[in-house]
């Protein structure tokens, strides 16, 4: 009898309950996507769009750091190799821009696998310097090597085609990284909801218990720092055509240290919170561009207010939890001892 | 018959600490084994020899007559051989279900492509472990605590939840350390009623406990640890009456 009433209850749960948060995010997207609509302003569009790719590096980052508790210092690393692997291959062997994010993101896992098999056995404090210096390794590098373009780094980057569709105006660009970015939650959630998402959880919480329970923790850290390996590099290989430039000062600790900030704005651990903050991070400073030279720092004080009155982040891990339990019983998520079978 | 797990001439010394020296012993199968002995007797280094967290200095542990001396923690627990802690050792920020779902690891789809695209096969095996969970969960008597967070969770209910993760994963053998302590005496019952009726069900447990009434109403087998050593072993009512072990629990209690 109790197998059926937990059967019951399953079915039920799933369909009735996430019914109302799955129409929320239905909704939301249906609003984004809607708003080159509602302005046609290529300003805002291009704001847009570089809110989306900020949203994309933090549902990456927020893998590594926010599922397994890896502290990750110099993630626009990745984000760099993806951007000049497209860069280097389109200008000068003339690749087209889809052809080259497989090739970026082959090298960042490799990279990550590097750096990750001796480092990620190493306490937190270490691996964030660790990973601190190779981000500046990577921007150096692009720095210093002519085939990189140096200091000026690489301009001239093809058009991107997906088909017969030219992307080239902010507003085919807000729409391809919506795209991607559905595409990063999407994944982000399906991987959050496996015994691989569990895992990472685990590990970031107790690695010792996590071992009782038969995970490898080296080998779940590296597939989280490789997961977050992928995203940022396909979100590189897309902002380059995006910029149709690019050049070092754009990947630097600064840029690690504000995906990091776009994560834990928004709340560790929470893709929701990644989205938040992403977009937070990215519109607040151009919308404070009022206060002109004033703007960042106008920027420092509202980050400063946010992080006094929610230190969890905006959208912390579970947060709709009180919103689920409520809707549970509305929806009927009955517990296992009432009701019998009749 | 090879018994399920033994020792043979286990030693774990840290600097100049013997934790354990030349302790030999065999649990057998479907054993409710009892470790007793004082405080600082090297129960707790036991265990975490035999789950690989310890490489022990000398000797040797074999479990259904495979060698996992050197075994890591990860591969102890792939093969049967699950525990809980004695400080208690939940995931806090998850909630009861997931700490429960965390403990069936190994069972679960490890498919990435499968994963990704939510295939009805993932589908069936994540729901099919739900549900176990739940019946772990009620089986402790969490049933009604599934989504609540394991951090929030009283001392007692967290001790039990550790019970759930560990059956959830089938376990050959189940080691407990100290399971009733620090709980009141329903709680104490309620735990005590538990791991017999886990018992019943033919798993074998290996039981850390001070409390001696506990240990003698329950246990097959008790094995009696004092200063790393191994003093008597044997069935409950042997080993009470042992003058060595009567000594090492007198002679602490005039410390």
């Amino acid at each position: 009898m109790s197998q059926n009433l937990i059967a019951d209850r399953g079915s039920r749960s799933t369909f009735a309950t996430k019914l109302p948060q799955r129409g929320l995010i239905l909704a939301v997207v249906v609003l984004a996507a809607l708003v080159p609509h509602m302005t046609g302003d290529q300003y805002y569009l291009s704001v847009g769009y570089q809110a989306e790719m900020l949203i994309c590096l933090a549902v990456g980052l927020n893998i590594v750091v926010g599922y397994a508790g890896l502290l990750d210092l110099g993630f626009a690393a990745f984000f760099a190799i993806g951007a000049y692997t497209t860069a280097v291959l389109s200008v000068t062997y003339h690749w087209t821009i889809l052809s080259t994010i497989l090739p970026g993101v082959f090298i960042s896992v490799v990279c990550a696998v590097i750096i990750g098999l001796p480092t990620l056995r190493l306490r937190s404090d270490y691996l964030a310097v660790v990973t601190l210096g190779f981000g500046l390794i990577i921007q150096t590098i692009a720095n210093n090597m002519s085939q990189f373009g140096g200091p000026t780094g690489i301009y001239g980057i093809p058009t991107l085609t997906i088909g017969s569709i030219v992307v080239q105006s902010a507003t085919a660009f807000y729409y391809v990284f919506l795209v991607l970015v559905i595409i990063f939650v999407f994944v982000s959630l399906r991987l959050r909801n496996s015994r691989i998402g569990r895992a990472w959880l685990c590990i970031r919480e107790d690695e010792d218990a996590a071992q009782a329970m038969g995970i490898k923790i080296h080998h779940y850290k590296m597939y989280a720092y490789m997961g977050g390996a992928v995203m940022g590099s396909v979100t590189g290989a897309l902002y380059a055509p995006a910029l149709t430039a690019i050049s070092p000062p754009s990947f630097g600790f600064s840029e690690s240290l504000l995906i990091l900030m776009a994560v834990a704005i928004g709340g560790m651990g929470s893709v929701w919170g990644a989205i938040l903050g992403g977009a937070i991070v990215v519109i607040l400073p151009e919308a404070f561009r009022q206060f002109s030279q004033a703007r960042f720092l106008v920027f420092g004080f509202v980050l400063i207010i946010i992080m006094m009155t929610r230190p969890r982040g905006l959208f912390p891990e579970g947060a709709f939890r009180g919103t689920v339990k409520r809707l549970r019983a509305r929806f009927g998520d009955r517990p296992a001892r009432s009701r019998p079978l009749q | 018959m090879t018994a399920l797990l033994e020792t043979r001439n286990l030693s774990l010394q840290f600097g100049g600490v013997n934790a354990l020296s030349d302790v030999s012993l065999s649990i057998e199968d479907s054993a409710l084994h009892a470790i007793i002995g004082p405080n600082g007797a090297g129960k707790t280094s036991l265990f975490n020899c035999l789950t690989g967290y310890y490489k022990p200095t000398s000797g040797t542990i074999e479990f259904l007559g495979k060698n996992i001396t050197r075994m890591s923690t990860a591969d102890v627990a792939a093969l049967g051989i699950r525990r809980t802690f004695q400080n208690i050792r939940v995931f806090p920020t998850m909630t009861v279900l997931e700490n429960v779902l965390a403990g069936a690891h190994l069972r679960a789809s490890s498919n990435l492509f499968s994963i990704i695209v939510g295939t009805p096969g993932f589908r069936r095996s994540e729901r099919e472990l739900q549900e176990n969970a739940i019946s772990s969960l009620e089986f402790v008597g969490l049933g009604e605590q599934a989504s609540k967070l394991a951090g929030d969770l009283p001392y007692g209910m967290r001790k039990r939840m550790e019970l759930a993760r560990v059956l959830i994963a089938n376990p050959k053998l189940v080691l407990l350390d100290e399971p009733a302590a620090g709980v009141s005496s329903v709680e104490r019952e309620e735990l005590s009623r538990v791991i017999s009726r886990i018992h019943d069900n033919g798993v074998s447990i290996v039981l850390i406990e001070h409390d001696v009434e506990l240990v003698m109403e329950i246990a097959t087998d008790v094995t009696v640890l004092d200063n790393g050593r191994l003093i008597a072993s044997g069935n409950p009512h042997e080993v009470r009456n042992n003058p060595d072990v009567i000594r090492a629990y007198m002679g602490r209690s005039r410390k």
